[in-house]
């Protein structure tokens, strides 16, 4: 298959065919590779794939619990090991990667190299950098109370953990959590998601060729393998992902006692005041939206809020920047992610055709069915009770929400459910911080948008609808650790305050103790409080 | 209830909770209750559990008062904001966490440290800046509505409530739509709460127990070995009668080693409890009688019984238990398969003191691990090779007392953990924030993309600033990019 790839210049080649009749492509190449799979008769991985059931999954966290009972993916050369691999699949793969999320995605190479390949590369430099000082037992004081003693927190891998990914950033998703749950010294499964199948297969692939199998395994399929593996007792469960599936997992969690991290989603909010640079804001605004996977991210602005009278500016100026970014046909442009599938293109296609939103496009709302693309679409003055406005939009569709003044914004956005991520655009000190201090969400912009996605001192995740837990930089390494409290005691300097028989004369002593006074413990001592 | 807890989240909205002197009155509000109604805080865990004043001085109100001023004292720094380190690359930028409150948190709490297990999350909840609503055991009646009655006058009501009740009540305050709950209790209810989050998303915190092992090397020095028998002694018998999420569950100790502990065991038990431990009342009671023919049908099996070697005695009326030890009872016997929760002291006797950590592996993660030993070689590989909450050696319980310790469980003994700052940060969210200027934007993020885009990308992405620089200036050469 891949030999058919180096001829580009074929009309009928799979490249341009994939290019052209995406929704097409991809069903003939399911069919192809079915075909191929039922002709394989060396058939291991394909009778594995097909037998995935409760007993082969048992079997599964079996050995991998046997893998970690015996301490392997505890040694620190072990976690250096597999980081290593790790960081060798990004060298030595990126034309296969880049290749596999525009099969999936159409997902420009750019996108690929700077957001996936690049950022999972730091994430495996910052892990390899400061292993030894994650790993290094954290000493702490210890007070009157427990005198004398010393005393650490211990960080300790959890044992074996699943990690559930997304088809969006299908492998920086997959990855990065692999990174932190490697690096605290974890065996993994990596459940990626069946609705990129050619970064899934790649991954699986790659996985299995680089990393160590007795302890990382991949583990493809849908809805049914994901619900096998999530009967399963984990000691972690890791998922990226919707509300809804959140829930299922978390469900499933509640039955073992699992700890779990979810990083969900939600209508991400932009605020856009007017005394701004309306160029560079319109930009980054389009960087985070469009330039994200055509609006199909976490994090993408999901809509903007503005005063009525600075409206007409604003789409002006996201006019302009947009035709310049993505020329005067953007439907056709290969810079531009196309929608993941026909599931996702009908659902943001009911977004426009609400009634509620009719007559609101001011610019694009262009489709194509066979091709899964969808223009960037801006609409104004959408009535907050439209389709548009009550779920996560996802893709490259963005309605401006007026507002008389702008700090009804805050209100609208508090009106809601948290968000993953919010964003303002103001050089108003006062508005600024009564954004920062009054808005909920997993994390704020100031003047930007995304961006700290990519700032692994910060903690990424989300709160309330948005999710439970964060990752990224030490945060991956705490998320996949037990930290566990080591008090040490010697048998001198016994107190036997403590112990029975209870005397007025302990009472006094203890509460001397427990307060930390040293005076109070002499006087105590001397009978005098 | 609903229209109660609307109101709640009204207040919380209107941000007074948020604000530091609405923590720290409100804090300052419990410390005055538990100095000024130390009376009847005594009095009602003598009523609910027959525990002794210095017992409850030294477990709960001791304990919350230590916690009440560290918080007190590190409320201001806990609150604010901290900086996140930037790469050089990231001009005119800066990064920070800002901790904020959930809004609204449901603590529920357990029986057998009623006020202890119910304040120290209040705590947390508070100094973080949450409205709380807090549903005390029904199993301790008496301490319940002490705390009822002492929260209503001492702190603010619109923000921070008691709602007494049984298993009916706690459901429907788990059916309402909470922003953190926090539970102690059993794994068994555990799971039913953290079913019940499910519904919205609600982050959890479980404290949970397990069997609390203590591992006893063969120490030479009678010194050494006379303060290890008092600290498990007390460890067991003298915290609440053993029924307490980190009392020692069992021991286990050497074979050849075993009748000398037991021996200790016994002269340590009558210094600590007297001759008669059901009249010198230095020993808490049994909760109600429920658990207390829990505990005797423990003692059923023949041939759990035939290991008792000391105690064994009951007093149904008056819900007591003496100390009780056994040696080598069958591990398939109940008493060694659940947590105990009682005065009841199993000793397991292995043949080399190394072989307990085998033991230790094949069962689920306790909450507490007790180690008494001065070998180097034992603790550190107790320390690698086993799991647990937390461990401690050569005593037990007092990690309760170390507020830089994290308080908490792995595996069945619970997720999430408290104490010390540890309290604030489990019920705060720490909400990440960058601030960007305009001045400095980079031409090189936005689309349409060139393969000069990707390399200054790339390099950027690598904090590789030589490289940046012999890319702007034309000097470097790209790599192979057939995929352009």
């Amino acid at each position: 298959m891949s030999k058919c790839y180096k001829n580009s210049k074929s009309r009928i080649s799979p490249r341009h065919l994939s290019h052209k009749y995406p929704s097409l492509y991809i069903r003939l190449r399911r069919l192809l590779l079915s075909l191929i799979m039922a002709a394989n008769d060396s058939g291991e991985t394909t009778s594995k794939k097909e037998a995935f059931d409760a007993e082969a999954c048992s079997l599964l966290v079996r050995k991998l619990k046997e893998t970690f009972a015996s301490g392997k993916t505890r040694s620190y050369v072990w976690r250096v090991s597999q980081l290593e691999a790790l960081a060798k699949i990004f060298d030595d793969n990126q034309p296969q990667i880049v290749d596999a999320l525009r099969d999936d995605l159409a997902k420009p190479p750019l996108e690929t190299v700077v957001y996936e390949v690049a950022m999972l590369r730091n994430s495996c430099k910052v892990a390899l950098k400061e292993l030894k000082h994650w790993m290094t037992p954290e000493k702490v004081k210890t007070s009157m109370t427990t005198f004398p003693s010393s005393a650490e927190i211990v960080s300790e891998p959890f044992g074996v953990v699943l990690i559930i990914s997304a088809w969006n950033y299908p492998f920086l998703l997959s990855l990065d959590p692999v990174i932190g749950a490697i690096a605290a010294g974890n065996a993994v499964v990596l459940k990626p998601s069946e609705i990129a199948p050619a970064t899934s297969s790649l991954l699986a692939k790659l996985l299995g060729d680089y990393m160590d199998n007795s302890s990382i395994r991949v583990v493809e399929g849908a809805v049914d393998e994901t619900s096998t593996l999530l009967q399963q007792k984990w000691d972690k469960i890791f998922y990226t992902g919707n509300g809804r599936v959140g829930r299922v997992v978390m469900a499933a969690a509640a039955k073992h006692l699992t700890p779990v991290v979810l990083e969900l989603g939600g209508k991400c909010p932009v605020v856009v005041d007017s005394n701004i640079n309306l160029k560079v804001a319109a930009r980054r605004i389009i960087a985070g939206k469009w330039g994200c996977n055509n609006g199909q991210a976490c994090i993408s602005p999901d809509h903007i809020i503005t005063t009525k009278e600075y409206a007409p500016k604003l789409v002006d100026t996201l006019k302009t920047e947009l035709e310049k970014f993505y020329g005067k046909n953007p439907l056709e442009s290969k810079d531009l992610s196309r929608i993941v599938n026909s599931n996702h293109f009908n659902r943001l296609s009911k977004l426009l055709d609400d009634d509620k939103v009719s007559g609101k496009i001011v610019y694009g709302g262009e489709k194509d069915e066979s091709k899964l693309r969808i223009s960037p679409t801006i609409l104004l003055d959408v009535p907050q009770d439209s389709l548009i406005m009550s779920e996560e939009i996802f893709g490259p569709l963005l309605p401006i929400l007026t507002v008389d003044k702008l700090e009804e914004s805050i209100d609208v956005i508090n009106s809601g459910s948290k968000p993953l991520a919010a964003y303002i655009f103001t050089t108003n000190k006062k508005l600024k911080e009564q954004f920062v201090r009054t808005v909920s969400a997993g994390g704020l912009v100031v003047n930007d948008t995304t961006l700290h996605l990519a700032v692994h001192t910060l903690p990424f995740g989300g709160v309330g609808e948005s999710g439970v837990g964060s990752y990224h930089g030490k945060f991956s390494f705490d998320a996949f650790s037990h930290k566990k409290a080591v008090l040490y005691r010697s048998f001198i300097g016994d107190a036997s305050v403590r112990y029975p028989p209870y005397t007025n004369t302990k009472l006094r002593l203890l509460k001397a103790l427990i307060g930390g006074s040293l005076l109070g413990i002499i006087r105590a001592l001397f009978g005098f409080s | 209830m609903e229209t109660e807890l609307n109101h709640m989240r009204e207040y919380y909205e209107g941000g007074y909770t948020k604000e530091a002197s609405w923590r720290e009155a409100q804090l300052k509000g419990l410390r005055s209750f538990i100095i000024e109604k130390q009376e009847d805080i005594m009095n009602a865990l003598l009523q609910d559990l027959g525990k002794h004043q210095v017992e409850a001085f030294r477990d709960e109100i001791g304990t919350l008062m230590k916690t009440l001023n560290l918080a007190l004292k590190n409320l201001k720094k806990w609150m604010s904001a901290k900086k996140a380190e930037l790469p050089k690359i990231a001009l005119l930028t800066s990064a920070e966490i800002v901790p904020e409150p959930f809004g609204l948190v449901l603590i529920i709490s357990s029986w057998n440290f009623p006020f202890g297990l119910s304040l120290e999350p209040v705590i947390g909840a508070v100094a973080a800046g949450n409205t709380v609503v807090l549903k005390p055991s029904e199993l301790s009646p008496a301490c319940s509505s002490v705390l009822a009655s002492g929260l209503a006058t001492y702190l603010d009501h619109k923000a921070i409530k008691v709602i007494q009740g049984g298993p009916q009540e706690t459901q429907q305050l788990l059916h309402q739509r909470w922003d953190k709950i926090f539970f102690t209790g059993s794994a068994h209810v555990g799971r039913i709460v953290m079913s019940a989050a499910v519904n919205h998303l609600t982050p959890v915190t479980l404290e949970l127990g397990g069997k609390c092992p203590a591992v006893v090397d063969s120490l030479s020095s009678s010194w050494d070995i006379e303060v290890a028998v008092k600290r498990i002694a007390v460890g067991k018998f003298g915290t609440c009668a053993g029924q307490a999420c980190i009392a020692i569950d069992y021991v286990i100790v050497e074979k050849e080693y075993c009748s000398k502990l037991v021996e200790l065991l016994k002269v340590w038990i009558k210094k600590m409890f007297g001759e008669n431990p059901k009249h010198t009342k230095t020993i808490s009671r049994i909760v109600n009688k429920h658990h207390f023919f829990r505990l005797k049908n423990l003692l059923a099996d023949a041939k759990v019984n035939e290991s008792v070697v000391y105690g064994g005695s009951m007093d149904e009326q008056d819900l007591f238990i003496e100390p009780t030890i056994l040696v080598d009872p069958p591990l398939e016997a109940s008493i060694m398969t659940e947590e105990i929760f009682g005065p009841l002291l199993p000793i397991i006797t292995v043949g080399k003191i190394e072989d307990s950590i085998k033991f230790l592996r094949s069962r689920p993660k306790p909450l507490a691990l007790y180690v008494f030993t001065k070998s180097q070689t034992l603790q550190r590989r107790i320390l690698s090779e086993t799991s647990s909450g937390s461990l401690t050696f050569n005593d037990a319980i007092l990690q309760y007392a170390a507020d830089t310790l994290p308080f908490g469980g792995v595996g069945e003994s619970g997720f999430g953990m408290y104490h010390g700052k540890f309290s604030f940060d489990t019920f705060s969210h720490h909400k990440a924030i960058v601030r960007r200027s305009f001045l400095t934007d980079f031409w090189y993020r936005y689309p349409p993309w060139t393969l000069n885009k990707l390399q200054l990308l790339e390099v950027s992405y690598n904090y590789d600033y030589l490289g940046l620089l012999l890319v702007v200036l034309g000097l470097k050469k790209p790599s192979n990019r057939r995929h352009f």
